[in-house]
């Protein structure tokens, strides 16, 4: 088996591990009647925990192309299709907290947040991308879309912005973690700056 | 001997306490071991193991709703002080903090002003138990058996003069104690107000304990304010100063937030926080909304009289 195989079922099985644990846990509330199992606010913990991976997930898609560049290690970019997806699992399940948790299913109250709270909207606006990105993430729709499914694709890196914008908005006074999620993506953007421009300066040089 | 038995009686009647509790400390031992089991068990540790609040005397003014788990009524706050946000923080960050000694300062426009230690504050007054809902700004809800003294005797005692409008209360500023404060997380130290009306009210309540038991630290050990009909961040929490004053003070998360965060902080399933909505709340450990919100918490009957003519829209 080729090295880049084995990281990929290391990966694959790890990713999984976060969403296990929230398995784990609905079962122990739900079904052993655990009332501790996800705090005394499950709704939330499971809203925030779902959120919180799917920011995760997005920052470690992002980072496969610059760990690529600076260890030359391009076999890495067989990771990257399946950690993005990967985003987009969390991303759908945190949406669905939201439909469910948040709004019960109730439409008209979804819509009266979509439009008027304008971290929801960012939200939406994330995983709608995340959504277009995921239904083009397949070898046909790269096939069909040729040159225009990259310039699609840089996309993820809106995303990734509006993910930050998102968490910025909602917390209500400790802004560790969106400040710590900003520098992460910020980070990893202007590298990609950097390296997009990286050969103009040296020639000039 | 009747009396002492009723006594008796009422804690463990009132206080379905977690049969999970000390899970905790059995799960940290033993965690792998839990998980194989898979088992809530333990059950009997009903007790906080703090210490039992004597004399207590049942009120009218308690509701009849069942009282939250303890297990999540002490682990599940909002503090600030020791850990920012909701959740356990505030429980595990506290396990050290002393509730004693604990000096309380009575003074502004008052006849008798004074600086007490708070078990002798606390002397001349009867102890009550209220069973009251709690409403969190965030939407979800406890019914919380708070153990106090009604504010409306206190006020009674120091004699507030007629400059006296409004009453501000302020929790401990000690690094030491609150490790916290010793970021920019909120402006410290934590500040509330209230009108001197709404202070009076029957239903005011500073609440030493819950569960017939002493006040956990996370819980705003030793001594905090309870207003049923406002949303939970009203309650100041470890108070050391009652100011009587004439001007509406200020309260810290209007400081922080004025768009969000107002002085009267009503509950009001009409008005909105900016960022959801108030129609609906969680009575935890509830997943999804499962209650419409009442006008101030239910209180209706007994607060809406003071706000007659107001437009709460604005005074939020």
């Amino acid at each position: 088996m080729k090295p880049i195989t084995i990281v990929k079922v290391v990966c694959f099985a790890a990713a999984l591990i976060p969403a296990a644990a929230l398995a784990r846990g609905l079962y122990a509330a739900l079904v052993l009647g655990d009332v501790n199992a996800l705090t005394a606010n499950p709704g939330d913990y499971i809203t925030d925990q779902t959120g919180t991976w799917t920011i995760t997930f997005l920052t470690i898609a992002l980072s496969v192309t610059p760990l690529r560049r600076l260890t030359g290690w391009n076999d890495l970019i067989k990771l990257r299709r399946m950690l993005g997806l990967f985003a987009f699992f969390y991303a759908t399940l945190h949406m669905l907290t939201w439909v469910v948790f948040v709004n019960y299913f109730d439409v008209p109250s979804m819509i009266v947040d979509v439009a008027k709270r304008p971290f929801i909207t960012v939200g939406m606006a994330t995983f709608l991308i995340l959504l277009m990105l995921a239904v083009t993430s397949n070898r046909f729709a790269i096939r069909k879309l040729g040159r225009r499914w990259q310039r699609l694709h840089r996309l993820v890196y809106v995303a990734g912005i509006l993910a930050v914008v998102h968490f910025w908005w909602l917390v209500k006074a400790d802004i560790t973690l969106p400040r710590r999620w900003a520098f992460a993506i910020g980070s990893l953007l202007l590298f990609r700056v950097w390296w997009a421009n990286r050969g103009r300066l040296s020639l000039r040089s | 001997m009747l009396i002492k038995k009723a006594s008796d009686i009422r804690s463990s009647e009132i206080t379905p306490k977690s049969v999970y509790l000390g899970r905790r400390e059995f799960i940290q031992a033993s965690a792998a071991a839990l998980v194989a089991a898979g088992v809530p068990s333990l059950a009997h540790a009903a007790q906080g193991g703090l210490a039992k609040l004597p004399n207590v005397r049942k009120s009218p003014l308690s509701t009849t709703e069942t009282p939250s788990l303890y297990e999540h009524v002490t682990s599940y706050n909002n503090f600030y002080e020791f850990a920012p946000g909701a959740g356990d923080g505030p429980k595990n960050n506290s396990k050290n903090f002393k509730p004693r000694p604990w000096k309380i300062r009575i003074d502004g426009h008052v006849a008798k002003p004074a600086d007490y230690d708070i078990d002798e504050f606390i002397k001349p007054y009867a102890l009550e138990e209220r069973v009251y809902r709690l409403r969190c700004v965030e939407a979800w809800s406890f019914v919380i058996p708070w153990v106090g003294i009604p504010m409306a005797d206190v006020i009674k005692r120091v004699q507030p003069t007629s400059s006296a409008k409004f009453v501000e209360m302020t929790t401990l500023h000690d690094v030491g104690r609150f490790p916290m404060q010793r970021t920019d997380l909120l402006q410290w130290p934590y500040l509330e107000g209230l009108r001197l009306d709404e202070a009076q009210n029957p239903l005011t309540l500073l609440a030493v304990g819950l569960y017939g038991e002493v006040l956990p630290a996370q819980n705003g050990a030793p001594i905090r304010l309870i207003v049923p009909w406002k949303y939970g961040f009203k309650g100041v929490k470890s108070i050391v100063r009652i100011r009587f004053v004439e001007n509406q003070p200020r309260n810290t998360w209007q400081i922080m937030a004025p768009q969000e965060y107002g002085f009267y902080a009503n509950v009001n399933p009409g008005v909105d926080h900016p960022r959801w909505s108030q129609a609906r709340e969680r009575r935890l450990p509830s997943f999804v909304p499962n209650r419409k919100t009442e006008m101030f918490n239910g209180y209706t009957d007994q607060v809406a009289h003071m706000y007659k003519g107001m437009d709460l829209r604005r005074n939020y």
